[in-house]
């Protein structure tokens, strides 16, 4: 089973307050047309770093939540940031892998083990608080908003499908005012 | 962009002690320490800072991470420094460029030149590895200083209130192996 991430995305943002999003390139776009807000980070340059822009978030902002949507392939790249974040134990920190098994935004060829691999796994054996795994969009909405409230590290693995293609604007994500517009908000917000 | 290359006088041989650089550090502002272990630095360096109160270290499994890590402590006014060894900086190029270069970001870093000969340049060592650290830096466009021996020390919180100020990566090669 999986999910439409569209509608999963929907789902998460419905408990989505003030909080921090670091969210991954096409997810990026995806949520960024669900819920639009000056304190999405989106720019976070390439190569899986998601997850480490979001433990520097988490540990210089402590009083603040720091939701990253990562990809699979991203994380793939970045699987050590599993027991750094585990190490660092930062309590305000929830890590989403959305699972579709391709590297989507460089033409959606599989990744490796994208039939076996256990994301919630690798984070349980590093050292998460607490780990999830969804594949079914009622009980994802369901269950959603109280896993928000666990004590980070906490992570959840979305098993999705991509919905209708969201617009790819690159050139928006690494701009500057992009930038300049979380770095006020996030200045602005206490 | 001007580009700071590494130092042309020939360098001094002499003592550089690990104390001298955490007051620069800490004389910087720098409130987290993303590292990664190196041995020119080991003992005379991070042994040290992991007894230092003020200074919270983060153990990274990869250098890259601790870049993405300083990314958004800086979004926070949080200042950090990212300890590492030359062959870390070399395998964390494309996060300096994207991150530091492309996106204007204050990435400050602090990398160990093992195996650089006491008193010798940089761009003279026998090494290929030490030799190509500076120009790598050169070609995108960060600058870089090398820290020597006490003497040099001082370059240390100007270099990071630069970064900060101006929003751009720079790096700090320590040549010198630090005693503690």
């Amino acid at each position: 089973m999986s999910m439409r991430r569209d509608q999963a995305l929907r789902a998460l943002a419905e408990h989505v307050a003030d909080d921090i999003v670091v969210a991954i390139y096409t997810t990026a776009f995806d949520w960024i047309a669900i819920r639009e807000s000056p304190l999405n980070y989106i720019m976070t340059g390439a190569m899986g770093l998601g997850s480490s822009h979001a433990l520097g978030l988490a540990l210089g902002r402590p009083d603040k939540r720091v939701l990253v949507l990562d990809g699979d392939g991203s994380l793939l790249m970045n699987l050590g940031s599993l027991v750094t974040i585990a190490e660092a134990a930062p309590r305000n920190l929830i890590h989403f892998v959305l699972q579709n098994g391709t590297y989507e935004a460089n033409g959606a060829h599989p990744t490796p083990g994208s039939d076996r691999v256990d994301f919630a796994g690798f984070a349980r054996a590093a050292g998460y608080r607490s780990c999830h795994v969804f594949d079914d969009l009622a009980t994802f909405a369901a269950r959603i908003g109280s896993v928000l409230q666990e004590p980070g590290p906490v992570f959840v693995t979305m098993k999705i499908e991509p919905g209708p293609p969201p617009k790819l604007d690159y050139q928006y994500m690494h701009s500057a005012p992009v930038r300049e517009a979380f770095r006020a908000a996030l200045n602005g917000s206490h | 962009m001007q580009l700071q290359t590494e130092a042309t006088r020939p360098p001094v041989a002499g003592v550089l002690h690990g104390s001298r650089i955490i007051a620069e550090i800490k004389a910087s502002g720098i409130e987290f320490i993303p590292c990664l272990p190196d041995i020119h630095t080991s003992e005379g360096l991070l042994r040290p800072l992991t007894r230092e109160p003020g200074l919270r270290l983060i153990r990274v499994c990869k250098e890259d991470e601790g870049v993405g890590i300083c990314a958004g402590l800086s979004y926070c006014n949080k200042r950090a420094l990212l300890l590492m060894q030359y062959t870390g900086l070399l395998d964390s190029i494309n996060a300096i460029r994207a991150v530091g270069v492309e996106y204007s970001l204050p990435i400050c870093m602090m990398a160990g030149l093992l195996q650089k000969e006491p008193g010798v340049l940089p761009r003279d060592s026998k090494h290929f590895g030490v030799r190509i650290a500076g120009p790598v830096l050169d070609a995108l466009g960060v600058k870089h200083h090398v820290i020597e021996t006490d003497a040099d020390v001082g370059q240390i919180r100007p270099a990071i209130d630069a970064a900060y100020t101006h929003h751009h990566p720079v790096v700090l090669f320590i040549g010198g192996r630090p005693v503690a």
